[in-house]
C-alpha cells in the first residue's frame, strides 16, 4: 500500500510552536484521511527550524466503487411521487431507473447509483491545500503580495504518493503560488542545493547527508549526550535543563555542541544569576563542579554549523557576548547590595499595584498588619513575621530581580541574608511565594506561612472586593492558585485558620476606611443575623443602623451598608475556597460526594477540619455499619420528604417521648438522643472517627425499626410522632455529614 | 613629505573603509550593498524619532499598494537608556541601519545574510541564528512576525514582516531589516566597549573613536534627559504637537467624503513630535504609570490618523 510523505519549508518557525505543529500536522492530515475513507498503517511527524514533516504509510490507494440501490414507487405512482424519487435518487428521468418485477404487490422502481471509488492521490491533492489554508498555528502571518498565512513564509512543499515498490508520484496541488513538488533543500549554509526525494527513507537518509537532523529527539538526545561528555571530560556535570535542551534542539537543524569559559571572578555572583544571564539570554548550558555542587566558569552553547575553524570565532563571539552579560549582572548585583530592602521601600509609594487597591505601599501595609495577625494562628514570632512582610516585596525594585523576574523572592532572600536579617525573616523573603504550583512544596517555617498566607489572602480579598473573580478560563489575576495555595499550606501544615472571621475582617482592610474597618468589627458578633438581609432593601441601612445603635453612634447607614456587602461578597469568597477544596480533594482521589456531604453542614469555614471529616467519613462508608446506617438514613430521609410534601409540612421538633409505643422506636429514640449526645462531644473534641462510632450505634436500632414499626399508620398523632423520629436521625447525622448528599 | 601624510595611499583609504576596522566603513558597505540592489538610499529623517521604524519611508510608506525599496542610517533616541557616558554598551543617542522592502521579496533572508557577508560575517565560521522575535509597537499601532538575529549569540539585527502599521493591515507585506550598527560594529571590531570603536578607521594620530565623537553629548544629554529637560515645557510641547497634528489632519481633507489628503506628511511629523516629547517626559519620571498608558494612547490615535491619511494620498496609493 502507498506512502504519503509532505514536507512544508518555510523560514524559521519558533521553536516553541514545532512540537505541536507537527503533532497537529498528524492528527489533522490522518483524521481526514480517515473522515475521507482512506485508513492507514501509521503516521510519524516532524519538525526542525524549517520543515514540518510527515510520514503516512499504508494508505489505501483507493476508496472502493461504491453501489447502492435505492428502491423507488410502484410502477404507475402519482406523478409527484415519481418526481420526489427521481430526485432523491439524483436520477434525470424515470427511464434511468430499474422495473423489478413483484407479482404479488404490482411491479416497481429501482434506482441504482453507483459511485466510482476515486485515486487516494487525487482526494489527497484536494485536501492539503485545506489543510495548510487551515492549519492551527498560535500565530500566523502574510508575506510578499501573498494572500496565504503560514507561521513565517512557506517557501516550498514536498508531497510525494506510491507504494514502496514503485517510483512514488507527485500529489499535485497549488497552494498561492506554491506548486508541490519532490524536491527541498539541505542545512542553510552547509548544504543549501535542491534535494530530489522520492519517499519517508531517502528523505531522511538524503536530509542527514545535507546537514539535517529531521527528528527533534534524535537533535535533543545528540546535544544531551554530547554536553554531558564535553562537561565529563573536564571533571564537570552538566545542569540539567530539559525546557532549555527541548528550546535548543528547535532552534538548530545540525547541533553542534561547543565548550566556552568565563572569567572566574563572575563566580562571585549568586549561581542562579548566571545560570538565568546564561539561559534565557544566551541559551547556553552551565556546568557545576560534582563536589561541590557549585557552578563553575564553563558554559556548552549548541552552534548549528560545523565552521571551518572549528567554532573558534563562535566560541570566541559567545564568550564575548556571555562576558558582556554577566559584567552587567554583576553591576546588577553589586548596586543592589548597597542598598538596603528597607530603603527601597518608599518607592512603592508611587508603584500603583492596581486602579482599584491603591499602590503596592498600601499592600504591603495590608499584608504586614494581617501576617502580624496570623502570626499566633500559625505559631510564628509576630514581629519577625511582620518584618520579613515588610521587606519580602522590596526585592521586585531591585536591578537583577528587574532583570530577571523570575528571581523574585530569591534575590529578596540573598539581600536580606546580606543586610543580617534573621534566617526566618530571610528565607520567608523567597518562601512567601510558594506553592507556586501543584508541584511545589509548600512553606514549612512559621514565619513564611504567616506572610505567604497573608500575600494570598490580601490578593483574594482584594480583588474580590472590587469584583474581579476568575470566570471559566479567564483568571488573570491567577486567583485560583492563590487559593489552592492557602488550602495547601494549612492542610500540610495541618493549621487551624477560622476562615470566615479572617476574610471579612480584611475587607476591611483593603477598603482603606477606617469607618469600614470599625463597622465591620462591631458587626462581626451579629453576621449570622445579617447575612440574610437583601442587599437590596431599601430599609437595610436603617435596620443595620438600628443593631448597632448600642455599641457605636458614629457609623452610618452607608458605612454599615459597605461592611455588610463585603460579609457577602466574604461569603462568596468562602465558597470559592470549597469549591478550590473540592476540586483539590478529587484530584487525591477523594469522593467529591463526601466532600459535599461535609461542605453541606452549616458554619464549615475550617479547611483542615473540613478534610478530616471527610477522611472520617470515607472510612465509615467502608465498613457494614457505615454503608448499613446509610441506607437507614436515606430510607428515612425518604419516606420524611415524600410525607412532608404530601402533607406540606415539616416534622422538625423533638418527638413526644409519651406516644413511643413498640420497643423498637422506644429503643430507637433512646439510642438517638445517645448517639447526638456522643457525636457532638466527639465533634466538639475534633474526634471525627469516634462521632462515627457513635453514629454507628444507631445502626442496629434503625435496622430494627424499619422491620417492625410502620410510620404511616391510621392514628395521625402516632404517624406524626415516628416521622419525626425519623427526622430525628437524619439530625443526628448532620453531627458529621449530610447523608442525604452521599452517592449509593 | 607631509604631503603623503595627509593624503592616504589608495591602499590605506580601502583599509579604513574596512567594515571591520571602522564604524563609518561599516556603514558605508551596508549603503553600498543596499544600493547595488536597487534600494533607494535615503539621508537620515531630520526629527528626533525612537528608532528607524518611525521615519516616513518605513512608517508610512509600509502601507498601500505601492512597491517601495528603501534603506538609510536614522540616529534614534532613546532619552530613557542614556548612563552620562558610563556603560559601555547602553546609550541614548545611537544609529540604526534601516531596510525596507516592500512586498517582501521571497529571497530576502539571502539578501540580508548576503549584507552581512559585505560587512565581513562569513555565515561558515559564524554561527548565524533566527530567533523568534515578535515586533509590536503601541505608540505606533503596529505590529509584525519575523526574528531577532543572532550572530555567535549576539542579537546583531532585527527582522520583520509588518502585518499591521497605524492600525492597518499591510498588504502587501513589508520586509523590514534593522541593523544595530554600534552593536555590529563592536562585534567586527572585536570592541567591548562602544566609545573604543574606531570611527574612521585609522590607526595612527588621525584615529578617531565612537567616544570622540559622542562621549560628551551622551553625559551631556543624559543629565539633560533625567535632571534638567524643562517638563512644563515639554507637556505644552506635547499638547501642542498633538493639537497641530490633529488640525493638519483636519485641514488636509479635500472634501466631506475624505477621498483624499494633502497634508499626511506634515501632520505626521507632529505625531513623531509628540512620541518624543513623551519619551522625554517619561525619562524624566513624571509620568505615572497609568498616565504613561493614557499617553502611548494619544500617541497611537495621531498615528491611526496619520495613517488613514497617508492612505488618501497618491504614495499611500490613493
Amino acid at each position: 500500500m502507498p506512502d504519503l510523505l509532505l514536507e512544508f519549508l518555510s523560514e524559521e518557525i519558533p521553536a516553541r510552536m514545532q512540537a505541536k505543529a507537527a503533532d497537529d500536522l498528524r492528527k489533522i492530515v490522518t483524521d481526514r484521511l480517515v473522515a475521507a475513507g482512506l485508513t492507514y498503517e501509521g503516521a510519524k511527524a516532524f519538525a526542525t527550524p524549517r520543515r514540518l514533516a510527515l510520514s503516512v504509510h499504508g494508505v489505501l490507494a483507493r476508496h472502493p466503487d461504491i453501489r447502492e440501490e435505492k428502491k423507488g414507487p410502484r410502477v404507475g405512482a402519482p406523478e409527484n411521487a415519481i418526481a420526489g424519487f427521481l430526485k432523491a435518487a439524483g436520477l434525470k428521468s424515470i427511464a434511468e431507473a430499474k422495473i423489478e418485477k413483484d407479482a404479488k404487490k404490482g411491479d416497481f422502481y429501482v434506482a441504482v447509483i453507483e459511485k466510482a471509488g476515486r485515486a487516494a492521490i487525487e482526494v489527497i491533492g484536494e485536501m492539503i491545500p485545506e489543510v495548510v489554508r487551515g492549519f492551527p498555528w498560535p500565530k500566523s502571518m502574510r508575506w510578499g503580495s501573498g494572500r496565504l498565512s503560514w507561521v513565517r513564509p512557506l517557501h516550498s512543499i514536498i508531497a510525494t504518493f506510491g507504494p514502496e515498490t514503485e517510483e512514488p508520484e507527485v500529489v499535485a496541488f497549488n497552494i498561492d503560488g506554491i506548486t508541490s513538488g519532490n524536491e527541498t533543500r539541505g542545512h542553510r549554509f552547509m548544504a543549501p542545493g535542491a534535494i530530489k526525494v522520492r519517499r519517508f527513507d531517502d528523505y531522511v537518509a538524503s536530509l542527514e547527508k545535507a546537514k539535517v537532523v529531521l527528528d527533534a529527539a534524535r537533535r535533543a538526545d545528540t546535544i544531551h549526550a554530547d554536553a554531558k561528555n564535553l562537561a565529563f571530560a573536564q571533571g564537570f556535570e552538566l545542569v540539567e535543563d530539559a525546557g532549555l535542551l527541548a528550546e535548543v534542539a528547535g532552534l538548530v537543524e545540525w547541533p553542534v555542541t561547543l565548550m566556552g569559559t568565563f572569567d572566574q571572578a563572575f563566580l562571585a555572583i549568586p549561581g542562579e544569576v548566571i545560570r538565568a544571564t546564561i539561559r534565557n539570554n544566551q541559551k547556553c548550558f552551565v556546568l557545576r563542579d560534582p563536589q561541590t555542587a557549585k557552578l563553575v566558569n564553563k558554559f556548552i552553547l549548541v552552534a548549528n554549523i560545523e565552521a571551518s575553524d572549528h567554532g573558534k570565532a563562535i566560541v570566541a563571539g559567545n564568550e564575548r557576548v556571555i562576558r558582556a552579560r554577566l559584567s552587567d549582572a554583576k553591576f546588577f548585583y553589586d548596586t543592589d547590595l548597597k542598598a538596603r530592602l528597607e530603603d527601597r521601600l518608599p518607592k512603592f509609594d508611587g508603584i500603583v499595584f492596581h486602579e482599584k487597591l491603591g499602590t503596592q505601599a498600601e499592600r504591603i501595609a495590608r499584608i504586614v498588619a494581617l501576617a502580624g495577625q496570623l502570626a499566633p494562628v500559625v505559631g510564628a514570632d509576630a514581629a519577625k513575621a511582620e518584618r520579613a512582610a515588610l521587606l519580602c516585596k522590596a526585592d521586585l525594585l531591585t536591578e537583577v530581580v528587574g532583570e530577571f523576574p523570575e528571581l523574585q523572592g530569591l534575590m529578596g532572600k540573598y539581600y536580606a541574608e546580606a543586610q543580617g536579617e534573621d534566617e526566618a525573616v530571610a528565607h520567608a523573603c523567597e518562601d512567601h511565594y510558594k506553592p507556586k504550583g501543584p508541584d511545589d512544596l509548600v512553606p514549612g517555617d512559621p514565619v513564611s506561612i504567616a506572610v505567604a498566607l497573608a500575600d494570598k489572602l490580601d490578593t483574594l480579598v482584594g480583588f474580590w472586593a472590587i469584583d474581579e473573580k476568575p470566570t471559566g478560563s479567564k483568571d488573570s489575576y491567577a486567583l485560583r492558585r492563590a487559593a489552592l495555595g492557602v488550602i495547601r499550606i494549612v492542610i500540610e501544615n495541618q493549621l487551624r485558620l477560622p476562615l470566615r472571621l479572617q476574610l471579612w475582617h480584611h475587607f476591611g482592610a483593603v477598603g482603606r476606611d477606617e469607618a469600614l474597618a470599625e463597622a465591620i468589627a462591631v458587626l462581626h458578633p451579629l453576621q449570622e443575623q445579617i447575612v440574610e438581609l437583601s442587599a437590596t432593601d431599601i430599609e437595610l441601612a436603617v435596620k443595620l443602623e438600628v443593631l448597632v445603635s448600642e455599641k457605636s453612634k458614629r457609623l452610618t447607614g452607608p458605612v454599615l451598608v459597605q461592611a455588610h456587602s463585603h460579609l457577602r461578597q466574604s461569603r462568596d469568597l468562602l465558597a470559592f475556597f470549597a469549591d478550590r477544596l473540592k476540586v483539590q480533594l478529587r484530584e487525591q482521589g477523594a469522593r467529591h460526594d463526601l466532600v459535599d456531604a461535609v461542605l453541606a453542614l452549616e458554619g464549615q469555614d475550617d479547611l483542615l477540619m473540613i478534610v478530616r471529616r471527610v477522611e472520617a467519613l470515607a472510612k465509615f462508608l467502608e465498613t457494614d455499619d457505615g454503608q448499613n446506617l446509610l441506607a437507614g438514613v436515606k430510607r428515612a430521609s425518604n419516606i420524611l420528604r415524600i410525607e412532608e410534601k404530601k402533607d406540606n409540612k415539616s416534622y422538625a421538633g423533638a418527638p413526644d417521648a409519651k406516644r413511643l409505643a413498640e420497643p423498637e422506636e422506644k429503643a430507637l429514640a433512646e439510642a438517638v438522643t445517645i448517639a447526638k449526645k456522643e457525636a457532638s462531644a466527639a465533634v466538639a473534641k475534633e474526634d471525627f472517627a469516634g462521632a462515627m462510632s457513635a453514629m454507628a450505634k444507631l445502626r442496629p436500632k434503625v435496622d430494627a425499626f424499619f422491620d417492625k414499626v410502620t410510620v404511616n399508620v391510621d392514628d395521625g398523632a402516632l404517624r406524626e410522632n415516628r416521622l419525626k423520629l425519623l427526622n430525628e436521625i437524619r439530625e443526628a447525622t448532620r453531627a458529621v455529614a449530610d447523608f442525604s448528599k452521599i452517592e449509593g | 613629505m607631509a604631503e603623503a601624510d595627509t593624503l592616504a595611499t589608495p591602499r590605506q583609504r580601502q583599509d579604513n573603509l574596512d567594515p571591520s576596522r571602522s564604524f563609518q566603513g561599516l556603514i558605508l558597505a551596508l549603503q553600498q550593498y543596499w544600493a547595488s540592489w536597487g534600494c533607494v538610499i535615503l539621508q537620515p529623517y531630520d526629527m528626533e524619532v525612537g528608532a528607524g521604524t518611525f521615519h516616513p519611508a518605513t512608517t508610512l510608506r509600509a502601507l498601500g499598494p505601492k512597491p517601495w525599496n528603501a534603506a538609510y542610517v536614522q540616529p534614534s533616541r532613546r532619552p530613557k537608556d542614556g548612563r552620562y557616558g558610563e556603560n559601555p554598551n547602553r546609550l541614548q543617542h545611537y544609529y540604526q541601519y534601516q531596510a525596507i522592502l516592500k512586498p517582501s521579496p521571497p529571497d530576502i533572508q539571502e539578501l540580508y545574510l548576503n549584507s552581512l557577508k559585505a560587512i565581513g560575517i562569513d555565515p561558515n565560521v559564524h554561527d548565524i541564528r533566527f530567533v523568534e522575535d515578535d515586533w509590536e509597537s503601541p505608540t505606533l499601532g503596529a505590529w509584525g512576525l519575523g526574528w531577532e538575529c543572532w550572530c555567535d549569540g549576539m542579537e546583531v539585527s532585527q527582522f520583520t514582516y509588518f502585518q499591521q502599521v497605524a492600525g492597518f493591515e499591510c498588504s502587501p507585506v513589508a520586509g523590514e531589516l534593522t541593523y544595530g550598527l554600534e552593536r555590529l560594529a563592536m562585534y567586527v571590531q572585536g570592541v567591548d566597549n562602544v566609545f573604543a570603536l574606531n570611527f574612521n578607521g585609522r590607526d595612527d594620530d588621525r584615529r578617531v573613536t565612537y567616544g570622540d565623537v559622542f562621549l560628551q553629548a551622551e553625559q551631556e544629554y543624559s543629565r539633560h534627559n533625567f535632571e534638567f529637560a524643562d517638563t512644563a515645557m515639554l507637556f505644552e510641547q506635547f499638547k501642542m504637537a498633538e493639537a497641530a497634528c490633529q488640525k493638519y489632519l483636519d485641514a488636509g481633507w479635500t472634501d466631506e467624503k475624505k477621498g483624499r489628503h494633502l497634508m499626511a506628511l506634515p501632520a505626521y511629523d507632529q505625531c513623531i513630535k509628540a512620541s518624543h516629547v513623551f519619551n522625554l517626559l517619561d525619562a524624566r519620571g513624571v509620568i505615572s504609570v497609568t498616565e504613561r498608558q493614557s499617553y502611548i494612547l494619544r500617541v497611537r490615535e495621531l498615528a491611526k490618523a496619520c495613517g488613514a491619511a497617508w492612505l488618501a494620498t497618491e504614495g499611500g496609493g490613493a
